[in-house]
C-alpha cells in the first residue's frame, strides 16, 4: 500500500513515497531518487551489479524491499567519491585503468569499500573471495584486484577516503 | 600524388563527417566505431589528435549515429583500428593540409614552412597568429579528400603509442549515467516483452485482468500479432506482471529445444550445405601413411552481458529515433525500416553505450522492441529493459560447432596433408542479412526465413575462421557443413569460428607432437617459417619458462595455443598452467602478442588479457543447455561463468613488431587461451578430452572411460 519510507542514502535523510513498500530498493535508487550508479545484471541477487552498503555491509539491492531499509544507512557508489574528490578505490581503479565496459564496476566498488573496512591489509586471495559474488564479464578481474591491493596499501599509510 | 582513399573513406568522403571545428580549443570527430568497453574512442581520439597535432584531451568524439557519424557498418571483428582507424587518419591528415594551405596564403609564405603544434599554426617553428580555430571561418570542410595529403609516419609519432586513459572510464568509476539503461526521456514509460517462446509459436490468450492484478499500479498490454509488451509508467509494476505472463499467457505450438539437441555431436546428424575450401580432396586414400585424425567440439555459448539488452524509442511527428547500445547503427536503421515499413530517411538510430557484448546479442532486438511499442503510442517515449531469464532464452547464441581434423603424415613423420572438417550452424545472424530481428518473427506477415549463410571468407570467415593452420603444411582445406536448421538463433561471438578452430588444430598439433615424441614448442617452430609468428612462440616460452622434458600425468602441466587472428591479424601465443584433480584449476597464464602498431599499449594488454578471462570461462563452464524446459539457461546459476577466485594471474607482454600497421587485436587470444588450457589440461591429467567445456563432470566420466 501507498507507503513513506525513510532512510540515509550517501548521508543525506531521504523519505521516500512509493505505492508499495515492497517496492526492491534498486528501483527506488534508480527511478524515485536518480541514483544511476547502482546497475540492474539480474534482478535474482546472483550477479552483485547492484551490491550497496547498508549499515557498513555489502548487500544486493535488486530484490531487497525498500520496507527493509527504513532507518537505516545506505551507501551507493555515488556515495564514495567524486571525480575532484575520488575514494582511494576509486583512485585507484583509474590509475590501473581497471575497467573494460564498466558495467559491473560499482558493486565491485562497493564491495571492495566493504572488504577494506574490514580487513585493511587483504591478500590476493581474500580479495578475490570477497569479489566472488560480483560477477565481470570482461575478464577484468586481475586489474581490479590490483586496484584494491594498491588503495588498501594507500590507505594503510593514511590516504583518507 | 595522390594514394587511393582508405575504404570507408571513400564511401564517407565528406571531410566535415569525419572533423569539425566548431568550438574553440575543441575538436569534433565522428566515428562510426562504438565504444563497448574495448577502448576504441579513445584509440580514435589518440589518431586523430595525433594526425592533427593537437592534445588528446581536445578531441570530443561523436561515434555511432545515423544523423552524423560515417557509416561504418559493424564494429565487429576486430577490424576498428584496422580500417576505421585509417580512414580517420587520413580524414585528419587532409583536413589539416587544408587549415595549413590557408595559413600559408594568409601568411604568404610555402605550406611546407609550417607545422601545427597542439591547434596553434607554427612557422619555421615561431609562433603565428593563426590556429586551427581562427582559420575555421576561412576553411571549408564540406569537401571531398581527395588522398592528396600524407599520413604521418610512424617514426613521427608520439601520441599513438602511450598509454592515454581511456576517455569512457572515469563515468564508469564514478558511478555516472553513462549506460543506456540509465537514459530517462520526459515522460518516459517502461515495457517488458512477453516473448514468443519460438518462431511460429502463437498467441492463444492471455489473462489481462490477472497481470493487472498481480501489476498493482496501471499497466496496458500492446499487442501486434503475436507480439506482446507490457507498459507502464511504473517499472516495478510492469516487471511484476512480466514475471508472472508465463502462468497467465497461452502460446500454441510452443516447441522448447531438446536436451539432445545441447550436445555438439547433434550437428552431425542434420542436413547441411557443403562445401570444400583450399585444396581439392585427394582422388584415393593415402597408401602406406600414417593418418591422424581427431574429432574436437564446443557447444553453444550464451554472450551473457553482464547486464541485460535495452532499447528506447520515440516515435514524434512522423519520425522515429531509437536509441541502442547494438554494434552497427546504419545496418539496424535498414533492418528497422524493412521490419516497419518506414522510410530510413524517418528513422534515427542512435548509439548508447551498453555493457561489453562480445558480439551479437539482444541489443539489437530490445531496440526492435521499443520501436514497435513507440509506432503504437506516438509522442510517448518508451524504454524496454529485459529481463535476465530473457537475456539467456532469446539472445543469439554462438553456434555449437564440431571440427574433426585429418591430418596425413609423410614418411618422416610431418604432416602432409590437413583436413579440417567443420559443421556448425550460422555465425552471421545479424540484421542486414536477412531481417534477423526477434520482433520481427512475432509480428504479422512474418519475414521469410532467410536463406543461411556464413560469413564470406574474404572477411575472415565464419564456421571456417583460423580453421586453415598457418603451419608450413604442403595440402590444407577446410570442409564446411553449415547446418541451416539448429535449436536456437545463432550468430556472432567475439572470435567466431576462430575459437572452436584454433581448439582442434592446436590441440591435434599437441597430439602429433606427442605422437612424434617431440617438445610442443619446439614441433610448432619446426614448422612455422612465419617470423612474426615463431617470435610470440618463443616469447611465451621465455616468460612461462618453458620446459620441454615436462613429465605427463602428474595432476599438473603447462600448455600451449597459438594463432595469428583471422590467419591476417594479431598473432598472439598463451600458455596456461594449471592444476587438475577433479576440476581444472588455472595457476598462471602469460601471453605474447603482436598486434603491428599499437594506438594504445595498455588498454589493448587490458582486451589481450580479457581475451584469455572469457575463454577461460567458455572452455571450463560454459555451455547452453536445453534440459530444463526453457530454451536455454534462466539465470546465472544454470549458465555459470569464472569467478575472481578462478581467475588466474596473467602476464602479458607485446612484441613490437616495428611496423606502422595495426593489427585488430580485441579477438586474438580467445583461441590460444582455449587450446592452451585444453593442451594443458591434457597433460596434467595424462589424457585428452576433446570436447568442451571440461567440467568435472566430463573429465570424471573421461577417466572413468580410460
Ligand atoms: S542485479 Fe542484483 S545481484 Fe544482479
Ligand atoms: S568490465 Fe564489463 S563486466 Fe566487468
Amino acid at each position: 500500500m501507498a507507503t513513506t519510507v525513510a532512510f540515509t542514502v550517501n548521508g543525506r535523510s531521504v523519505n521516500v513515497a512509493v505505492a508499495y513498500e515492497d517496492t526492491p530498493l534498486l528501483a527506488v535508487l534508480r527511478n524515485e531518487l536518480r541514483l544511476m550508479g547502482t546497475r540492474f545484471g539480474c534482478g535474482l541477487e546472483q550477479c552483485g551489479c547492484c551490491t550497496v552498503l547498508i549499515d557498513g555491509k555489502p548487500e544486493k539491492s535488486c530484490m531487497r524491499p525498500l520496507s527493509a531499509v527504513a532507518g537505516r544507512n545506505v551507501v551507493t557508489v555515488e556515495g564514495l567519491g567524486t571525480p575532484d574528490r575520488p575514494h582511494p578505490l576509486q583512485q585507484a581503479f583509474l590509475e590501473e585503468q581497471a575497467g573494460q565496459c564498466g558495467y559491473c564496476l560499482s558493486g565491485i566498488l562497493i564491495s571492495a569499500k566493504a572488504l577494506l573496512d574490514r580487513n585493511p591489509s587483504p591478500t590476493r586471495a581474500e580479495i578475490a573471495r570477497a569479489l566472488d559474488d560480483n560477477l565481470c564479464r570482461c575478464g577484468t578481474h586481475n586489474r581490479i584486484m590490483r586496484a584494491i591491493e594498491k588503495a588498501a596499501m594507500r590507505m594503510r599509510a593514511g590516504v583518507r577516503a | 600524388m595522390t594514394a587511393p582513399l582508405p575504404g570507408i573513406l571513400a564511401d564517407n568522403p565528406q571531410l566535415d563527417r569525419w572533423v569539425v571545428f566548431m568550438t574553440p580549443g575543441k575538436v569534433a570527430i565522428s566515428t562510426g566505431r562504438v565504444e563497448f568497453g574495448q577502448g576504441v574512442l579513445t584509440a580514435m581520439a589518440q589518431l586523430a589528435a595525433e594526425e592533427l597535432d593537437v592534445a588528446v584531451e581536445r578531441v570530443a568524439i561523436r561515434s555511432g549515429d545515423t544523423d552524423g557519424a560515417p557509416n561504418e557498418g559493424y564494429t565487429a571483428g576486430s577490424q576498428s583500428m584496422q580500417a576505421g582507424g585509417i580512414a580517420l587518419r587520413q580524414a585528419c591528415a587532409e583536413a589539416k593540409a587544408l587549415f595549413l594551405a590557408r595559413a600559408a596564403s594568409a601568411l604568404g609564405c610555402p605550406a611546407a614552412e609550417l607545422t601545427v603544434r597542439d591547434g596553434r599554426v607554427l612557422r619555421n617553428g615561431m609562433p603565428t597568429a593563426h590556429d586551427y580555430w581562427s582559420l575555421a571561418a576561412a576553411v571549408s570542410l564540406a569537401t571531398d579528400a581527395t588522398g592528396a595529403a600524407a599520413r604521418k609516419a610512424a617514426a613521427d609519432y608520439t601520441i599513438v603509442g602511450s598509454n592515454a586513459p581511456r576517455l569512457d572510464l572515469p563515468a564508469k568509476i564514478f558511478g555516472q549515467p553513462i549506460f543506456i539503461h540509465d537514459m530517462v526521456l520526459d515522460g518516459m514509460a517502461h515495457a517488458r516483452v512477453v516473448r514468443q517462446p519460438n518462431r511460429g509459436a502463437t498467441l492463444a490468450s492471455i489473462d489481462e485482468a490477472a497481470l493487472r492484478r498481480i501489476a498493482r499500479s496501471p499497466v496496458e498490454f500492446v499487442r501486434e500479432g503475436n507480439f506482446l509488451a507490457i507498459v507502464g509508467d511504473d517499472e516495478t509494476a510492469v516487471e511484476a506482471a512480466a514475471s508472472a505472463a508465463s502462468d497467465h499467457v497461452i502460446w500454441r505450438g510452443a516447441e522448447p529445444p531438446r536436451a539432445l539437441q545441447q550436445e555438439a555431436a547433434w550437428l552431425l546428424q542434420r542436413p547441411s550445405v557443403d562445401r570444400v575450401i583450399g585444396a581439392p580432396q585427394p582422388q584415393s586414400p593415402p597408401r602406406g601413411r600414417q593418418v591422424f585424425e581427431a574429432t574436437y567440439s564446443r557447444p553453444h555459448l550464451a554472450h551473457a552481458s553482464i547486464g541485460p539488452s535495452c532499447g528506447l524509442a520515440l516515435y514524434r511527428d512522423g519520425h522515429l529515433t531509437v536509441w541502442t547500445h547494438c554494434q552497427g547503427v546504419y545496418p539496424l536503421r535498414a533492418a528497422l525500416s524493412r521490419t516497419l515499413g518506414l522510410d530510413p530517411q524517418r528513422i534515427s538510430v542512435r548509439h548508447v553505450q551498453g555493457p561489453g557484448c562480445y558480439g551479437h546479442n539482444g541489443a539489437d532486438d530490445a531496440a526492435t522492441d521499443a520501436a514497435i511499442i513507440a509506432l503504437r503510442r506516438p509522442g510517448r517515449p518508451v524504454r524496454v529493459r529485459w529481463r535476465r531469464q530473457e537475456e539467456f532464452a532469446h539472445e543469439p547464441v554462438a553456434p555449437a560447432m564440431v571440427v574433426k581434423v585429418r591430418a596425413v603424415l609423410d614418411e618422416a613423420g610431418n604432416p602432409a596433408d590437413w583436413t579440417a572438417e567443420i559443421w556448425s550452424g550460422t555465425h552471421q545472424g545479424r540484421p542486414g542479412g536477412g531481417a534477423n530481428l526477434l520482433a520481427a518473427e512475432a509480428l504479422p506477415n512474418p519475414p521469410p526465413v532467410p536463406a543461411p549463410t556464413d560469413v564470406p571468407e574474404s572477411a575472415g570467415g565464419g564456421a571456417t575462421r583460423n580453421a586453415e593452420p598457418l603451419y608450413d603444411i604442403p595440402q590444407k582445406r577446410i570442409i564446411h557443413h553449415l547446418v541451416p536448421e539448429v535449436p536456437r538463433r545463432t550468430s556472432s561471438l567475439r572470435g567466431l569460428g576462430a575459437m572452436p578452430n584454433i581448439f582442434a588444430l592446436e590441440c591435434a598439433m599437441d597430439e602429433l607432437a606427442e605422437r612424434a615424441g617431440r617438445d610442443p614448442v619446439e614441433y610448432r617452430l619446426a614448422r612455422l617459417a612465419d617470423p612474426r609468428g615463431r617470435r610470440v612462440i618463443e616469447r611465451a616460452a621465455d616468460m612461462a619458462n618453458w620446459r620441454p622434458e615436462a613429465p605427463r600425468g602428474t595432476g599438473r602441466g603447462k600448455g600451449l595455443g597459438f594463432a595469428q587472428y583471422k590467419n591476417r591479424a594479431a598473432y598472439a601465443a598463451v600458455i596456461v598452467e594449471v592444476e587438475v584433480e577433479e576440476s581444472v584449476r588455472l595457476l598462471r597464464a602469460w601471453c605474447a602478442a603482436d598486434a603491428g602498431l599499437v594506438v594504445n599499449p595498455d588498454a589493448l594488454i587490458n582486451q589481450l588479457e580479457g581475451g584469455i578471462i572469457q575463454s577461460a570461462s567458455w572452455v571450463l563452464k560454459e555451455q547452453v543447455r536445453f534440459d530444463n524446459d526453457a530454451a536455454g539457461p534462466i539465470d546465472w546459476d544454470s549458465y555459470p561463468v569464472l569467478r575472481f577466485s578462478e581467475v588466474p594471474e596473467i602476464d602479458v607482454q607485446l612484441v613490437d613488431a616495428g611496423t606502422d600497421v595495426p593489427l585488430g587485436a580485441g579477438e586474438a587470444t580467445a583461441g590460444p587461451a582455449a587450446a592452451a588450457i585444453g593442451n594443458a589440461a591434457s597433460r596434467a591429467l595424462g589424457i585428452r578430452i576433446r570436447d568442451l567445456p571440461l567440467t568435472r563432470e566430463r573429465i570424471m566420466a573421461e577417466l572413468l572411460r580410460q
